[in-house]
């Protein structure tokens, strides 16, 4: 279960609105490798975790990308509040509002619905583990790309802070790969799927 | 009595930075569970975010169920701003 924190994991404080950048940073909540899809990925994967540690990381780590999605639609929702129609027509921010008015809806900044083809659940360690590291660098890519866009010092903080997180937790995933391989036969880890195939534990 | 009353924005930061130090040490632990200078400082910076909690909540309002008792007629929850809002976090 979980209960609610009233409080972001990093504070969010945008003064100056900007709807053109809003519909970029949108689709770390609902695009292809933004936060919504990070959560999801890790909480569905946990349950066929077979060790601990792994376990743990994935439970953490998925709840901390909850705390994450909550800080995008904070930035999302602070750069669009109070907008007029002008201001809407004129950033492009108009094809959004006539489906959403002002509302988070997840969806990429092109525009397509969040799905949950956005990630693997695959029921191998190594392979969700690799699925997990990958996820952490291409979140981290788009970080990057946003940081690019972005000229504004109180929109930038806030998207600094959560690209670190995408480093830190691309580590802890690479421990958990680790601590995996090391309970594998090192002659070949694909040998068994420890989380299907019954095998003697080392 | 005269009250010494926190200052609400810097107490509210100091929650964030005392609440991350647990949140990272946390995930380090995850994967060193082993480790005893993290275990040290994971229960050194709880310790501080407990007792940060508390002190929010008795000047302004809960921020987690553990700390939402209210001594007022009123459910405090809803009262002070939600984090996305402007003086919410």
């Amino acid at each position: 279960m979980w209960n609610y924190e009233k409080r972001l994991q990093y504070p969010v404080k945008i003064t100056h609105t900007n709807p053109k950048i809003a519909q970029v940073i949108i689709t770390q909540f609902g695009g292809p490798d933004g936060e919504l899809a990070a959560s999801m990925r890790y909480l569905s994967q946990r349950y066929s975790m077979p060790y601990k540690e792994v376990m743990g990381t994935l439970t953490d780590i998925g709840t901390e990308e909850l705390a994450h999605m909550e800080m995008i639609c904070a930035i999302v929702h602070q750069l669009t509040r109070n907008l007029s129609v002008e201001e809407l027509e004129r950033s492009g921010f108009d094809k959004y509002y006539v489906d959403h008015t002002l509302a988070l809806w997840p969806q990429a900044a092109s525009g397509a619905p969040w799905t949950a083809t956005y990630f693997q659940s695959k029921g191998d360690p190594i392979t969700d583990l690799h699925e997990d590291m990958a996820a952490e660098q291409k979140a981290r890519t788009t970080y990057d790309n946003i940081l690019r866009l972005v000229k504004d010092p109180e929109v930038c903080d806030p998207i600094r802070f959560l690209r670190e997180r995408e480093i830190v937790h691309y580590q802890r995933f690479g421990e958990c790969l680790r601590l995996t391989q090391e309970k594998l036969d090192s002659r070949n880890f694909y040998a068994v799927n420890p989380a299907f195939d019954s095998c003697p534990v080392k | 009595m005269m009250e010494n009353k926190p200052c609400r924005r810097e107490l509210m930061d100091w929650i964030n930075v005392v609440s991350f130090v647990v949140d990272d040490v946390k995930l380090f632990l995850d994967t060193h569970p082993g480790c005893e200078e993290a275990l040290e400082y994971f229960e050194e910076f709880q310790k501080q975010r407990v007792e940060a909690l508390k002190e929010y909540a008795k000047y302004y309002g809960p921020l987690t169920l553990d700390t939402a008792y209210t001594p007022e007629e009123y459910w405090c929850w809803i009262q002070e701003p939600w984090p996305w809002q402007e003086g919410g976090c």
